[in-house]
């Protein structure tokens, strides 16, 4: 089974030739193999997806019709509400947290016919970029269990490197599905904002948070977009399918984009590793040879774009998180004086120290004297760097870019400089700023045998081409065909 | 250079945060707050004077729902996750300063 | 003595909420004191990860109320997040409007005592979320009950326009008529749907120079008749502290005050204007709203008149007293009854329409008694506008008098019989053969030969005799006797 895709196994349950109990048996048993190393699940439904299993397993033998993702094992990230297992964030004050509903996307995993076996480990609350910020557990990347997986949607990201599920949801504020990605090499899609419903994502900067797919090849990645993309009623900030109409990412995904126009930034260069450099000289020289012209572009306010992400993630960080107060759910302190303690003191003790700190930025920015400096001035940074891309997109189909300056960095390496852990996020935040989609693809890997990620951006609502662009490099090699050794063991 | 943030100020903010930090914590989140801060000070090498701020990044307006009742928690499920109630209302310590804004 | 002298100065923050069916951004049904905690869902009980979605008619009802006083309707209107910490505000921030408002600059004209009416500049009005509800009857604890957070709030901001107590009960009492009347709130003080913040403060002027006294905003006003007395109650309070302190108003020393309605007076709750830091922003959950021509044409389609203006219509036009015109318009179910009564063509030949007064007179003097008795409005009793015009013509036309159109009127609600065969059933139609009546006349001047002399002398007493007399034939009648018929015989027997 460690040699299928998503689609390929879908299609054997769908023809009869394996069950999904027995996929998803198989599943399991990795997981309770590897993930006490990979440490990727905060919860694991070994009962209940192998009961679902089974009906879906019934409706194929009753010939009825089953979904997009018939029979087929995933995962989604911690920060998504199910009304089954707790719904944490990876957090201790949502340590115990059941959440009455399901995310839109959990809802069209279950209507695609998705055996969703766990949740996964993140940045508490999808603050970071190494998942050393959950306060639940460590999760390790598979390619180097000394090494972090990327986040925050690490513990998604390593659960689909270490084959611990087919596929894998995860959400992306400032790069949380592109660089997890890139670090356990492989593919992770940032699809437009307003493309998927974010009901039920529990918000972190909510006009830059996306879901996406995480998935082990390009195609995965676009069935999983099938399934997940939509307007939602109960998201205003779902785009309208009249607007942007949805498509079948699947089809024509071999085609490949004719008269192609890639853009690639200068600048971008001197930020990144020589190896990481080289690994996108040679994929852009890889689609000079398939026939695409190389523009050289300019985004003249990409290097504001980290300072203006961090005051506006922020300062709805600190609004969003507003509401973890001990008062209506969550954790509570013990024996509070009076009902003042009972926020603060919770809070105190709910909160992890990037979370708190976090919070702390944003209440700053946006209160009374900082406010036009800060929160208002990154505001007006955004749209200058929305500009740029759609200057930029008047002259090229996508751009390509590292996912990350470097490869995966040791456990440990960076927790206590969160500036430099933020400098970190410096290709992936503008395309939140933009509301862009982009994708995370292997293309190499470095001397210590890490993967090594390229991003390709591309205008709002254009997931199709971008897709597409993407597979044709994929289909000209084999990095995303590589795996981790812990799996074979 | 004076600081962005002291930790007078880092006081103040916590305490609109609603969070009891510990005076390490005051210590060490009013200088790393204080990095970021001159960092995103950067910002201001932009002139900005003729940009709008950009609070949406798609151009999309009017989203509403039609006037339907949809069927409610109910009292139970309401109070399933609070950490304290008396199975009719959530519970806190008593407020003493009445003085909600509206 | 020096020479003092003050004026009030009262600007108002009033809330009032929208009677849709459901709350501002989630489906959760509005029932005032359904069971606690009952309606409520993930959304307005701000669990994580849900997301609002704006109740178009809560928006549309805004316009309404907004256009209603004068308001200028913004093309482009957004929300934002308004952020402090209180239990019954379960996202520990409220949706609210902050500087973009849906609409501003309007006014509202309240109808005076003397008859005139006066302009109260509006400076906003914006629509926002209202929180839950805090008890604070438990022990040593309090209670939230969350099924209020969520309702749509209109809030009115007016200019401090108002120079007494008397002045804001109109504009209250104006304000709830128009609401009312546009169907977009139920207004009830009691229950809530309309609550007065009044920012008070005194101009005085002692020696020929002027002192302004630090404002104070009263809160916990539950009826108008609180709202006027805490008015009454601070202009005096600020003006013994100012004799007493000097104390004058400076930046900041605005002070917060609740109503103790058992005690009647107000206690101070904040000293100072609290630092407080809502930390607004634009949320980034809900979309802005955009307005164009053919939406707001089509809100415009759905204003009424309006009561002052009914009220203005029915003095001039159908010659009703202040008073009168008042009640009429009090409510529009009322005012449009009224109106239908009044433009009743009927096929009967003898009557088409009825004369506007003498309908006024029926339903102010017993039909809205019957509808109050019966806690419904006019149209519910079960009696036609028609047939109400049929009984003010027969009253007008002495067919009979005013205390059996009333007791007509109260069958008209049990029966669908018109009122001249109820008349005739009851036997209340009244005696105006002449012949009939000189006998009973004559009889009575018998009976009463000192009221006689009286009339006869001329004297000063002769005009209170001529009445008794009067009112001896009417009783002798037992109520029927048509007085201007019998007016007419005495006259002449008499003189
Ligand atoms: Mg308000
Ligand atoms: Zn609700």
């Amino acid at each position: 089974m460690h040699e299928l895709t998503a689609i390929q196994l879908r299609d054997k349950i769908k023809a009869g030739e394996i069950t999904s109990t027995q996929a998803t048996k198989k599943v399991l048993q990795a997981i309770e193999k590897h993930d006490k190393i990979i440490g990727a699940y905060i919860s694991v439904f070994e009962k209940q997806s192998l009961e679902r299993a089974a009906e879906i397993d019934k409706k194929i033998a009753a010939g009825e019709s089953v979904g997009q993702l018939a029979g087929v094992p995933v995962a989604v990230k911690d920060n998504m509400c199910t009304t089954f297992g707790a719904t944490t964030c990876a957090s201790k004050i949502l340590e115990n947290f059941h959440a009455p509903y399901n995310a839109a996307v959990v809802q069209k995993l279950l209507a695609a016919d998705a055996v969703i076996v766990g949740k996964t480990n993140l940045d508490e609350f999808a603050m970071g970029s190494s998942t050393e910020n959950s306060s639940l557990k460590q999760t390790v990347n598979p390619w180097d269990t000394t090494r972090v997986p990327g986040g925050s949607s690490g513990g998604s990201s390593a659960a689909v490197a270490g084959r611990l599920c087919m596929a894998a949801l995860g959400s992306d504020t400032g790069g949380s599905i592109r660089q997890p990605a890139g670090f356990c090499g492989i593919v992770g899609l940032k699809p437009t904002y307003g493309r998927v419903s974010r009901f039920g994502l529990v918000a972190f900067g909510s006009s830059l948070d996306q879901i996406g797919p995480l998935a082990l090849n390009v195609e995965d990645c676009a069935l999983m977009l099938n399934v997940i993309a939509g307007h939602d009623p109960n998201d205003s900030t779902s785009v309208d399918e009249k607007n942007a109409p949805l498509c079948d990412y699947l089809e024509n995904i071999d085609k490949p984009v004719e008269n192609l126009k890639i853009g690639i930034v200068p600048q971008f260069a001197a930020g990144a590793d020589k190896q990481i450099q080289n690994a996108i000289n040679n994929a852009v020289e890889l689609y000079k040879k398939l026939g695409a012209q190389i523009i050289e572009i300019d985004l003249p306010h990409f290097e504001y774009a980290i300072a203006a992400y961090y005051m506006v993630a922020t300062a709805e960080a600190s609004s969003n998180l507003a509401r973890y107060d001990g008062v209506h759910y969550g954790h509570r302190t013990e024996n509070p004086n009076d009902y003042i303690e009972v926020y603060s003191k919770s809070r105190e003790e709910g909160f992890g120290k990037e979370v708190k700190r976090r919070i702390m930025l944003g209440t700053y920015a946006l209160s009374s004297g900082y406010y036009d400096a800060y929160y208002l001035k990154a505001l007006k940074v955004r749209n200058l760097i929305r500009t740029d891309f759609t200057n930029a997109f008047e002259k090229v189909d996508s751009i390509i870019t590292p996912v990350t300056p470097t490869t995966a960095f040791k456990i440990g390496e960076k927790v206590d400089d969160p500036l430099q852990m933020y400098l970190a996020d410096m290709y992936t935040i503008s395309a939140n700023l933009a509301g862009i989609p982009g994708i995370s693809l292997p293309c190499g890997f470095d001397d210590n045998n890490l993967p090594i990620g390229m991003q390709i951006l591309a205008p709002a609502f254009e997931e199709q081409k971008l897709l597409r662009i993407a597979k044709m490099f994929e289909s000209k090699t084999d990095y995303h065909k590589k795996k981790p050794a812990i799996i074979e063991s | 250079m004076s600081p962005k943030i002291d930790k007078a100020q880092a006081k103040k903010v916590a305490k609109l945060s609603r969070l009891d930090l510990t005076e390490n914590e005051i210590e060490e989140f009013s200088a790393q707050l204080n990095a970021v801060l001159e960092y995103v000070e950067k910002m201001n090498e932009l002139n900005t004077d003729d940009v709008q701020p950009l609070a949406h990044c798609l151009p999309v307006s009017n989203c509403f729902r039609e006037d339907i009742v949809k069927e409610s928690l109910g009292t139970e499920k309401t109070l399933a996750n609070a950490p304290q109630t008396d199975n009719e209302f959530f519970k806190v310590p008593k407020i003493l300063d009445d003085s909600a804004a509206t | 003595m020096s020479d003092l002298k003050y004026k009030i100065i009262i600007g108002l923050e009033i809330h009032v909420q929208l009677c849709t069916k459901t709350k501002m951004f989630c489906g959760c049904a509005l029932e005032f004191a359904a069971e606690p905690n009952s309606r409520v869902c993930p959304v307005c009980l701000g669990m994580p990860g849900v997301l609002p979605v704006m109740n178009k008619k809560a928006f549309e009802y805004s316009v309404l109320a907004a256009l209603a006083l004068n308001c200028e309707i913004a093309s482009f209107t957004k929300w934002d997040r308004k952020s402090y910490y209180y239990p019954d505000l379960p996202k520990n921030y409220q949706i609210s409007q902050y500087d973009l408002p849906f609409s501003e600059k309007g006014f509202i004209e309240i109808p005076l005592e003397s008859g005139e009416s006066k302009r109260i500049r509006i400076t906003r009005a914006h629509l926002e979320e209202d929180a839950g509800k805090n008890l604070h009857t438990a022990g040593n604890f309090s209670q939230v009950d969350l099924n209020r957070a969520g309702t749509p709030l209109l809030e009115i901001v007016t200019e401090p326009d108002m120079n007494s107590a008397d002045e804001v009960k109109a504009l209250a009492v104006e304000l709830q008529r128009i609401v009312r009347y546009l169907g977009v709130s139920e207004a009830d003080m009691q229950k809530g749907h309309m609550r007065f913040e009044p920012n008070i403060n005194l101009i005085i002027t002692k020696d020929g120079t002027e002192y302004k006294t630090p404002i104070a905003e009263v809160k916990n006003l539950n009826s108008f008749r609180a709202l006027e007395r805490s008015i009454e109650y601070e202009a005096q309070r600020q003006l013994d502290e100012f004799l007493d302190t000097g104390k004058v108003m400076q930046m900041g020393n605005k002070s917060t005050r609740g109503w103790d309605d058992a005690n009647q007076m107000t206690v101070l709750q904040r000293e100072k204007e609290e630092a407080h830091d809502y930390r607004y922003f634009p949320d980034p959950d809900l979309l802005p709203v955009e307005m164009n021509d053919a939406w707001l044409d089509e809100i415009k389609s759905r204003l009424c008149e309006l009561p002052l203006q009914k009220q203005i219509r029915y003095v001039t036009d159908y010659k009703l007293s202040d008073y009168d015109a008042h009640v009429l318009t009090a409510e529009r179910s009322t005012a449009e009854f009224f109106e239908q009564a009044v433009s009743a063509t009927i096929e009967q030949a003898f009557i088409f329409g009825g004369d506007p007064k003498k309908i006024c007179n029926i339903i102010t003097q017993a039909g809205l008694k019957l509808a109050h008795e019966q806690n419904c409005t006019l149209s519910e009793l079960g009696f036609t506008p028609e047939n109400v015009a049929r009984l003010a013509r027969m009253v007008e036309d002495g067919y009979v008098n005013a205390s059996a159109a009333n007791t007509i009127l109260e069958e008209m609600t049990k029966t669908d019989k018109d009122p001249q065969t109820i008349a005739k059933d009851m036997n209340l139609i009244q005696k105006s053969d002449a012949g009939e009546l000189e006998a009973i006349v004559d009889q009575v001047l018998a009976d009463n030969p000192k009221a006689v002399e009286d009339v006869k002398s001329g004297g000063k007493k002769a005009k209170k005799a001529q009445g008794f007399l009067l009112g001896q034939v009417i009783q002798k009648s037992k109520g029927q006797a048509n007085p201007k018929i019998v007016s007419q015989i005495l006259t002449k027997k008499l003189s």
